[in-house]
């Protein structure tokens, strides 16, 4: 119970009053010198847009599902024809072209916000937000490419 | 006769008694940690006798002053005002002095560690500069403009009631240092710093609102809450911390839109 019996005095070798062993500082603490406002509106407007943007894709995902899935004879009828014949309007286009973006983007800031909260170190941080715009941006484009170049002789 | 004398004696040892059989046998295990010893913190599990409507803070004196004077804590009030006893208390943050033993099931060893997110000193004092250095950042005093009124600034029933939950803080840190956002990444503001801007923002008397809008806007401000309600369940004041939290956020929406 009393400090002589614990095996933490096996280690009075190493640490004593002139030598403490170092203390374990918090990740990334705040100080005098942590910079001040920078006067941007863009987290206000990535709050907002994940907001916005997760009530219209309710709408279009859970009817995306419906009808790729459920109706009509359900996943057997989807093949080249189907999609074919759905892009051919520009209603179907408009629709998967929004929620493409919307998807994407929502996506992209909710990995943007925990990789904010989780990665430790400012390179870690840095270097996984730049694989995820990197992929959010080559998704996003080649989404955009096929919506709008969509061939149906291409067979 | 001598017998009424007796009789009285008698009866104080029985009560002296009875009140003695009302402790029970209690185990603290706190979590230790003195870097001029071993570089890691290590659990020490310590035996007291205790009655269950004591406080936990009550145990920590009775282990320091008669097994271990080298339990090192903070308190000064000790009775729930100073804000300095805030401890993770069987995995909840509470202020020592107001956590009676009896509450939180003195069956089991009663776990006590110091607040997380916050650099461990000793045992169960942390380093409070960055909670404080987030707090000054708010700039949480009366800002005006113009001459200074000769009499007291007046304010409504109504116009105080709208902020007069956020006035109850005390500073202990119990909410900020049960954010897991604040856990992972220091430079957000966390808790009580905006519900000292909050105090603030939403004083009918004072005049800087927007300036402190202006810095809660930033990233690390209102925006990385992500209302998991740790603070507004930490805060041994009650505060609905969370809610706070919201307020500001939508008068920075509203401001803007």
């Amino acid at each position: 119970m009393s400090a002589e019996t614990t095996p933490v005095n096996d280690a009075t070798s190493l640490y004593d009053a002139d030598n403490p062993a170092p203390v374990i500082e918090a990740p990334r603490k705040r100080t005098g010198k942590t910079p001040k406002t920078t006067r941007t509106n863009f987290e206000l407007y990535g709050w907002l847009f994940m907001r916005l943007s997760g009530i219209v894709l309710v709408v279009l995902v859970l009817g995306h599902l419906l009808i790729q899935l459920m109706l009509d004879g359900g996943v057997s009828k989807i093949g080249f024809a189907f999609v074919a014949g759905r892009w051919a309007s520009p209603f179907w286009q408009a629709w998967d072209l929004i929620m493409l973006w919307l998807a994407m983007l929502h996506g992209a800031n909710g990995l943007r916000t925990v990789i904010n909260d989780y990665a430790q170190r400012d390179n870690t941080r840095f270097w996984l937000k730049m694989l995820l715009y990197t992929a959010t941006v080559f998704t996003v484009l080649l989404g955009t490419l096929v919506i709008f170049t969509f061939d149906p002789n291409i067979r | 006769m001598s017998t009424p004398t007796l009789d009285k004696h008698s009866a104080a040892l029985d009560a002296a008694e009875d009140s003695d059989s009302h402790t029970i046998t209690v185990t603290f295990r706190i979590r230790r940690f003195n870097p001029e010893v071993a570089a890691e913190a290590t659990w020490e599990d310590f035996q007291l006798e205790l009655d269950p409507k004591e406080r936990v803070l009550d145990g920590l004196h009775k282990i320091k002053w008669e097994q271990d004077g080298t339990l090192t804590f903070r308190r000064s009030c000790a009775h729930g005002i100073c804000g300095s006893d805030a401890m993770r208390i069987n995995g909840k943050n509470r202020l020592a002095c107001k956590t009676l033993i009896k509450d939180i099931n003195p069956e089991k060893p009663i776990t006590v560690e110091a607040i997380k997110g916050l650099t461990v000193l000793k045992d169960l004092v942390v380093d409070m500069d960055p909670f404080f250095q987030a707090y000054r950042d708010v700039m949480p005093f009366l800002i005006t403009k113009g001459n200074e009124p000769t009499r007291e600034r007046l304010q409504t029933a109504e116009d105080r009631e709208r902020f007069d939950d956020t006035t109850k803080c005390i500073l202990c840190a119990a909410c900020t240092s049960s954010c897991p956002v604040f856990w992972n990444d220091g430079q957000y503001f966390g808790p009580a710093a905006i519900v000292n801007a909050h105090r603030f923002i939403f004083d009918s008397r004072d005049e800087a609102g927007e300036q402190r809008l202006e810095i809660l806007n930033d990233k690390d401000g209102v925006w990385r809450c992500r209302t998991t309600f740790n603070c507004t369940d930490a805060c041994p004041r009650g505060i609905e911390v969370t809610k706070a939290i919201q307020e500001v956020k939508r008068a920075l929406i509203t401001r803007r839109f």
